[in-house]
This record gives structure tokens, C-alpha cells and sequence, in this order.
């Protein structure tokens, strides 16, 4: 997927991959990065 | 010079029933207000306390079953009671919603319970009719009533005492408990500080969450002779205590201190959608508690390896691998260990009969997973022996979603039992804390300790 000029909401989870290890990977990849969280399930 | 480390002496780990409270939990509260409706379908997958007894986690939460048999028993657990199952074990009790009513009403110092039977039912209707009171169940029948403790003040409304007292409640059994394993050789007065990791806010309109909740349990058990403090820390805050009781103990500040942590209104029935939507019991029903008894070294009892503590820090990142990297293995780093010489990882035990069916997985085993593929990654492991190594080394999930209980000490008892017999040698700890949750960053949180076998006196 080209994710170059896409803008991206990143949820992440705390268990799982957290949303800024998601934000980092869709910068790198020239997406842009418009909000970001870290959920908690338990 | 090897340093004498505090022991662990006594673990205590109670639940108890609480069915007419699931919907004060969070979730179920805030659907109930959307929906009233919503009340006889929450009602109809509520269970009975023998079925609460007879689940094959809360008995390995009481002492009364290893937490590794659960692998032998068919999943879902709940449709495995264990029959005959008794409502108390080594480590502690279940109680009924009776009992925890009771318990509720002996805590309240300010007043504000009030329980049909000690107070006429037309008055528990009148203070209901007055609003800013929430009424208590038992079964479908009105059993009480708990009253705001002011008019105007949001963190003392009812609501937010049930909470507190929920917490307390819990705590107070605990601790209870833990005196019952001592036989005598301690009376309550013996221990001079008292630390609360647990996840209410107590406080007023000045100072939300003004804290010492620690008191006031030590204030209903009997610690007449002790000070206290809380600590908060999310999921975390158990650990962070245990640790901070050690250090006390370790200075020589205080030669005894007492750990506690009460159980978390607010999680009750957090899945509960999930589960009543699948036609699963409501399995999110019960409050936990947990007390903790630090004392100096004796070469007898387990010991908090201090040495070996490590922290998230604020500049570790906020990945998975880099939470388990800080938690797990400096641990194992700072003792000079490697992956096999660990008997067992305690991470966050949440029972996956919980979260699966609410589609957040089997938490523990994903744990486990990572700390197997950062241990072939180090070199500890094959990348054959990853699965093994999880079944060995990990726990299934036996906590109930109590957070900070559920995140590695409701295991802190088996440990400590299995290390006495000589059955464990060392066993790592490791708690995360969901700062982030709190609005004030984005951080993640943890900590990570070893708890090892004596070495003799």
C-alpha cells in the first residue's frame, strides 16, 4: 500500500502495538499522521 | 557481600461476589443510562455465588488450584466448575454479595450505607427518593441504599463512595485474611506501615483523589500502632508498592510493612457486552483484594530481589518490545540470569475466558509470545522452544479484570507458596501502567522485579 501523502487516525493498543509504534512506521512510510491513541482493553 | 533482602511472610488473595454491583461498573453504568432496558438482559446472565465458587479460576485465585491445571480443563472454564469446590483456600475467601453488603456497611465510618434490615425499607426508599443515593441489590430485591456524602460535591457523590468502599471493602478482607495466616504470631499492631496500590480515588472537591486510603483500612483491621500511604501508579500501583514496602523494610525505616490493594468497582463487567450478547455468563462479578506482608530477611521466606528492579523510563518508547525489553529482562540482566534459569513470568493474568469472547485475546499468552521472541533474539531461546517456553514458564490467565491485581501479584501467593516447598526457584514480576489513559501523556509504564527462593538462614 502507498501510504505517501495519505493522512492516517492511528488507535492502538496497549497490549498489541501501541499507536506510537504505528504513528513512527506510517511516518517513515510519508503518511501523515493526524491523531493517534493508545487504548487499554483490560 | 550477598545483601539480605526483605521476605515476603504472607500473601493473602480474597474475592468477593458481587453480582448487584456489576451494573455500577463502568461500562455496564454508562449503557444502562443510554438504555434501561438494558437491566433484565444484564439481570439473566448474572451467576449465582456457587457458580462464582465452583469456576475453576476464582479457586486458583483462593490457593485452592494451581494455576497451570487450568491447561488440563476444558475452555471455556465456565463450563468446567469444579464441583464441591469450597469458598475458601490457603490464601483467602470468596464471600457472598451477603457478605460483602455486610462488610460494605461495617467500613463506612461517614454513615452513607445503609442496608434494608438495619434501616426500616421506607426510609432506604425515602433517601432514594431524595436522590444523590444509589440503591443496593441482592438478587432482584432492594438490600440497601448508599447516600452522597455532599450535596454539591461530585467526587463525594454516591457513586464515587460505592467505589471507594468497594475498594476498601476488599482491602479490609484482605488484610483480615492475612492476619488468619499468621496463626498468632502477629497481632495487627505489630505492623507499623501500611501502603494502598489500589485504583480508586478517594478525596473531595478540593483534592480529587486526595489519597491514604491505607489508613483507613489499617484503621478497620486493627493497625492501630501503623502510618500509611497510598500508591498510584494505573495497573502498576500493586508492584510499585511491593517494591516500595521493600525499600522501607531494606532502610530500616520500618521493619514490617503491609501491602494491600482493594478491588475495582469500576471494572465490573467491563466485557459484559461481549458476554451477553454471545449468551455467556457475565463473568465480570467479582471484586478481588490482595494483602502483601513485608518483613526483614529470614532465610526462610521469599525474597524481593531489590537489585534487580527496572523501571519503563520515560525516554524507553512506548512499543511492546520495548515495555517487555525494560520489564522483564533487565531483571534477568542485573541478576546475571538468562531466560531458562526463571521458573515462571507473572505478567498481566487477565482470564482470557474474560477477553476473548470481547475480542482483545488471550492477553497473557500474547505477553508470553514476545518474551519468547525477544528471548531467541537474545540467544536464551531456539526458535523451536519458543512455544515450549510459554507453556512452561508462563500462567494462564486466572485473574478476574481487576487491573492492577490481575497485573502479575495475584500470582505473588503461588510463587511464594511453590518457593517455601522448594518447588520454584525464582520467579519474575512484571507490571504495565496505562499512563496514557490519563490524558497527561502519552507514556506507557511498568515495572519489573525478581522474587526468589531463600537461601537459608
Amino acid at each position: 500500500m502507498e501510504l505517501r501523502g495519505k493522512r492516517a487516525i492511528v488507535i492502538g493498543e496497549r497490549d498489541g502495538v501501541s499507536g506510537a509504534a504505528i504513528e513512527a512506521c506510517l511516518k517513515s512510510a510519508g503518511a501523515e499522521v493526524l491523531y493517534v491513541t493508545t487504548q487499554c482493553f483490560v | 557481600m550477598t545483601a539480605r533482602y526483605p521476605v515476603v511472610t504472607a500473601v493473602a488473595n480474597v474475592l468477593a461476589h458481587a453480582p448487584g454491583l456489576v451494573r455500577y461498573g463502568s461500562r455496564p453504568r454508562r449503557d444502562l443510562a443510554r438504555d434501561p432496558r438494558l437491566a433484565d438482559r444484564l439481570a439473566a446472565h448474572l451467576r449465582s455465588y456457587e457458580a462464582a465458587v465452583a469456576y475453576p479460576p476464582n479457586q486458583a485465585f483462593i490457593g485452592n488450584l494451581d494455576p497451570d491445571a487450568l491447561r488440563d480443563l476444558p475452555r471455556p472454564w465456565f463450563r468446567a466448575p469444579l464441583p464441591a469446590a469450597p469458598p475458601d483456600g490457603p490464601f483467602g475467601v470468596i464471600v457472598s454479595e451477603s457478605e460483602l453488603l455486610d462488610l460494605l456497611h461495617e467500613v463506612d465510618r461517614a454513615r452513607l450505607v445503609h442496608l434494608v434490615g438495619r434501616t426500616p425499607v421506607r426510609e432506604v426508599e425515602a433517601l432514594l427518593d431524595r436522590g444523590r443515593a444509589l440503591p443496593l441489590w441482592r438478587g432482584g430485591d432492594l438490600a440497601g441504599c448508599v447516600v452522597a456524602g455532599h450535596d454539591e460535591d461530585e467526587a463525594l457523590g454516591a457513586d464515587i463512595l460505592l467505589e471507594n468502599l468497594a475498594c476498601k471493602a476488599t482491602a479490609v478482607l484482605a488484610l483480615r485474611g492475612l492476619f488468619r495466616q499468621l496463626h498468632g504470631r502477629l497481632r495487627p499492631t505489630d505492623v507499623p506501615f501500611i501502603i494502598s496500590g489500589s485504583e480508586e480515588a478517594v478525596g473531595d472537591r478540593y483534592q480529587r483523589g486526595g489519597g491514604n486510603l491505607a489508613k483507613a483500612v489499617g484503621e478497620a483491621a486493627g493497625l492501630g500502632a501503623a502510618t500509611g500511604m497510598d500508591v498510584k501508579a494505573f495497573c502498576a500501583s500493586t508492584l510499585y508498592a511491593l517494591v516500595t514496602a521493600a525499600v522501607y523494610v531494606h532502610s530500616g525505616l520500618f521493619h514490617r510493612v503491609a501491602v494491600v490493594a482493594g478491588g475495582s468497582l469500576a471494572k465490573l463487567g467491563m466485557k459484559y457486552r461481549a458476554h451477553v450478547e454471545q449468551g455467556l455468563p457475565i463473568l465480570e462479578d467479582v471484586l478481588a483484594g490482595i494483602a502483601i506482608l513485608v518483613e526483614a530477611a529470614n532465610g526462610v521466606d521469599p525474597r524481593v530481589r531489590l537489585d534487580t528492579v527496572s523501571g519503563h523510563r520515560i525516554d524507553g518508547g512506548s512499543s511492546q518490545q520495548a515495555i517487555v525489553a525494560a520489564l522483564a529482562f533487565e531483571p534477568l540482566t542485573k541478576a546475571g540470569y538468562r531466560l531458562g534459569d526463571i521458573d515462571k513470568f507473572a505478567t498481566e493474568l487477565h482470564n482470557p475466558d474474560v477477553t476473548e469472547p470481547a475480542g482483545s485475546g488471550d492477553v497473557p499468552t500474547t505477553n508470553y509470545r514476545l518474551i519468547a521472541g525477544l528471548g531467541v533474539r537474545r540467544g536464551d531461546l531456539t526458535g523451536d522452544g519458543a512455544g515450549a517456553f510459554v507453556r512452561r514458564h508462563g500462567i494462564p490467565g486466572f485473574a478476574p479484570t481487576q487491573g492492577h491485581i490481575a497485573s502479575a501479584v495475584c500470582y505473588l501467593a503461588h510463587a511464594c507458596q511453590a518457593m517455601r516447598l522448594g518447588k520454584m526457584r525464582r520467579a519474575v514480576f512484571m507490571a504495565k501502567g496505562s499512563l496514557f489513559l490519563g490524558r497527561m501523556t502519552q507514556l506507557s509504564d511498568g515495572l519489573g522485579l525478581l522474587i526468589e527462593a531463600p537461601t537459608g538462614p
